[in-house]
């Protein structure tokens, strides 16, 4: 039992940190701009494709330097020239824009690569496995990505704390006036913001693509969660969203290597029903069965209970 | 042949203008005949989303092998054209009855459907509703794929025709195998949370207990289908289970990650799966796959039984560098449907369907195949193939890596009791 702890554990991080790297930015994207990027799941799937196909000519290296840039260069440019002028006509505008560019993305991708499974792997310099405990490899691979999160998670906390930039950031945020009254670039700032953002969503892919494979339907996969850690961390709250990346990827890790459910519950009470009971399914549900979809039940109690999410500040 | 009959009674001369004048009207028939209404067939399966490669890869299938047949050959049916429409049911149920209504309005009669066996209930439930209340509009549904044995048990209908062998019939074969194994002590099941993946369990477990009562389950897990981001949690409890083996219903990306986890946690063995090939699955398993994992499907994978399937295969790869014949169980259900329209002269699915009853049909691979009358379920050779570089003459992916035929069963073998009481329509 003491191994299924330990690997669930190392898993839950491992998927949580991913998790952090593409809800850090949607988060920062929507405390500057007050707008929920639909599409920024979609910016994670262009990370993994740019880097599959850079990585087939120049090498895995080379696409993890790159492909992030490209995304974030792209991500800049769909501000500049897309969101920029919608942001004229409000919210809903916004919203519906990025709602659009997240199908325009899945389509473009499955236009220029194919609808099938990508053949993208991890480098062979990370290819053994790290250590090895009670007979389960941790490949190095995982440690890797384990690495890049932290890394990412503490140079943006850096930047936004200690950084001139990023005081003028967290000032934008709530004062854009102000810090445009002062002779900020306050527009250059959305932009960059929005450029990084979608790069960190661009990194999160190259290192995603080749353990949780390169397909056009991961963007679907990850997509919804990426909100849902957003809410529950409290909109616009970096530290929320790290606490809750953290706790998805572990709930979910736990929930799965656990082998309890409604049997188990039912015979400490006592109470028995027969296969063919109408509720049969709901009486033998088991715990990793509803893994998936344990975070949007605490989505559900975390809206009822504090809505303003673990750590947010809004409406308050 | 009824004209050359009739030509050859004739004395020579008069035979010669004859057939000068007979191949010009057979020329300017052509010409009318091209303006024949085309008969139109649907091909209604994911075409956008998580599951689309399967479902594009059958859409090209299907659309070469009816040029390769009939269209490049002046059609059927005396000249008509056969056009297959695609229509995207994103592999889901409701959808499905969307598209299905489409089809109707489309007056589209014949209905080719194979992902996902939920899709499959759902669209068998609909057409029979649909056949019931529009007498003389009734729709046929060609099932190239989907497998849950309940199609042709307790939900048959006369109005579907199964082209793959079925859940159980596949379990059947690949317990054996697995029982002939003496290595194999104990069995870890995992399956996407659907019909499919619940039957597979559930056969697994019955059949292992009969064959070989000795060998363990150790595990019995169920994902939430196409959901999952990340299998290695999955594979952390497979690893500390013991199992020996690993057998899996899973399709299309679940398939790739569950295999891409287990082999990169380092676990040495075997995998027997259903659908762990092609559509980049080969290509991503590649090296680190080999020898590990195994298939069971109809038909047989390398070496290609006959020049004229090898032939095939060349013909459809100069055409489409990047696909494959995943599923050559499409093209036999096409065949047999078009057999069975040459042989009733028509296109009406009742007509087709009392023909394609009891039909025993010769595919490019040279076996006999044969559609059960009583069940519409299909009979044929069965294979264990597994997954290698070596002796692979036709690769998958393009990878260089495909799969390689160990084990076959002949039809008589696969050969299975059904409980189906099938309602026949009444004209």
């Amino acid at each position: 039992m003491l191994e299924v702890f330990i690997f669930a554990t190392l898993n839950g991080l491992v998927t949580g940190f991913l998790l952090f790297m593409l809800a850090s930015g949607l988060t920062l994207i929507f405390s500057m701009m007050g707008v929920l990027n639909f599409a920024h799941a979609s910016f994670y799937m262009l990370g993994a494709y740019f880097a599959y196909s850079l990585s087939l000519y120049f090498g895995f290296w080379t696409g993890l330097i790159f492909a992030p840039l490209i995304v974030g260069t792209l991500g800049a440019l769909v501000e500049r020239y897309g969101l920029r002028k919608v942001h004229a006509s409000g919210h809903v505008a916004e919203l519906v824009f990025t709602f659009g560019l997240a199908f325009l993305i899945e389509e473009s991708i499955q236009f220029f690569w194919g609808r099938d499974t990508k053949n993208y792997q991890t480098p062979d310099l990370l290819d053994f496995p790290l250590f090895t405990l009670f007979g389960q490899e941790f490949s190095a691979y995982r440690g890797f990505m384990m690495a890049i999160s932290i890394g990412i998670f503490i140079a943006l906390y850096y930047v936004l704390t200690k950084s001139r930039v990023g005081i003028i950031i967290q000032a934008a945020i709530t004062h854009p006036q102000t810090v445009s009254n002062l002779g900020h670039n306050v527009p250059l700032i959305f932009m960059g913001v929005f450029g990084v953002g979608t790069a960190l969503a661009g990194l999160a892919g190259v290192i995603a693509g080749p353990v949780l494979t390169t397909f056009p339907g991961m963007a679907t996969v990850l997509g919804s969660i990426v909100f849902v850690i957003v809410i529950i961390g409290g909109l616009g709250s970096l530290a929320g969203a790290f606490i809750a990346s953290l706790l998805i990827g572990l709930l979910q890790s736990y929930a799965i290597a656990s082998d309890v459910g409604m049997p188990d519950l039912l015979s400490l009470l006592g109470i028995s029903f027969d296969r063919g009971h109408p509720l049969n399914d709901l009486w033998t549900m088991n715990l990793p069965q509803i893994a998936p979809v344990l975070p949007y039940l605490l989505l559900v109690l975390v809206l009822i209970f504090r809505p303003t999410g673990l750590l947010g500040k809004r409406e308050e | 042949m009824k004209k050359i009959q009739f030509f050859t009674r004739l004395s020579s001369p008069l035979r010669k203008l004859m057939a000068v004048t007979g191949l010009a009207s057979l020329l300017v028939l052509n010409s009318t005949s091209s303006a024949q209404e085309p008969v139109r067939i649907a091909f209604m399966d994911p075409l956008s989303g998580t599951f689309a490669s399967v479902g594009n890869t059958g859409k090209t299938i299907l659309e070469f092998a009816v040029d390769y047949f009939y269209n490049s050959k002046g059609g059927i049916l005396g000249g008509r054209m056969i056009e297959v429409v695609p229509l995207d049911n994103k592999q889901s149920p409701n959808e499905t009855q969307l598209q299905f209504r489409r089809a109707i309005s489309e007056e589209i009669q014949i209905i080719f459907q194979g992902n996902s066996s939920a899709v499959a209930n759902t669209l068998n439930q609909t057409i029979s509703r649909h056949n019931r209340r529009n007498p003389g509009q009734e729709v046929l549904q060609i099932n190239y794929s989907a497998v849950d044995p309940i199609l042709t048990e307790d939900n048959c209908s006369f109005w579907h025709f199964r082209f793959d062998a079925h859940a159980n019939m596949k379990l059947n074969i690949l317990t054996d195998y697995i029982a002939a194994d003496p290595n194999i002590k104990s069995m870890y099941i995992i399956g996407q949370d659907y019909s499919f993946g619940q039957v597979v369990s559930d056969t697994t477990i019955k059949l292992l207990n009969e064959k070989r009562p000795d060998i363990e389950i150790v595990g019995n897990e169920f994902h939430p289908i196409g959901q999952v981001k990340d299998f290695t949690p999955y594979v952390t409890k497979i690893v500390s289970s013991g199992a020996d083996a690993v057998i899996t219903g899973n399709f299309g990306a679940d398939m790739v990650s569950l295999a891409r986890s287990i082999i990169d946690s380092g676990l040495d063995i075997p995998i027997y799966t259903f659908y762990a090939a092609y559509d980049g699955i080969t290509a991503t398993l590649g090296e680190s796959g080999k020898g590990k994992i195994r298939l069971i499907h109809n038909g047989v994978a390398n070496p290609l039984p006959t020049e004229e399937r090898k032939q095939f295969n060349r013909d459809f790869k100069i055409a489409h560098p990047n696909n494959d014949i995943t599923q050559p169980r499409i093209v036999n259900a096409l065949q047999m449907v078009v057999k069975a329209m040459e042989e009733t002269q028509s296109t009406d699915p009742y007509d087709i369907a009392l023909a394609l009853e009891d039909m025993r049909f010769t595919t490019l691979g040279g076996e006999e195949i044969w559609m059960r009358g009583e069940d519409h379920q299909i009979f044929q050779q069965l294979s264990i193939s597994v997954h290698t570089d070596e002796g692979v003459e036709f690769d998958a992916d393009n990878s260089g890596y495909g799969l390689v035929t160990e084990y076959q069963v002949p039809l008589e073998e696969t050969i299975v009791e059904s409980s189906c009481q099938m309602r026949r329509p009444r004209r």
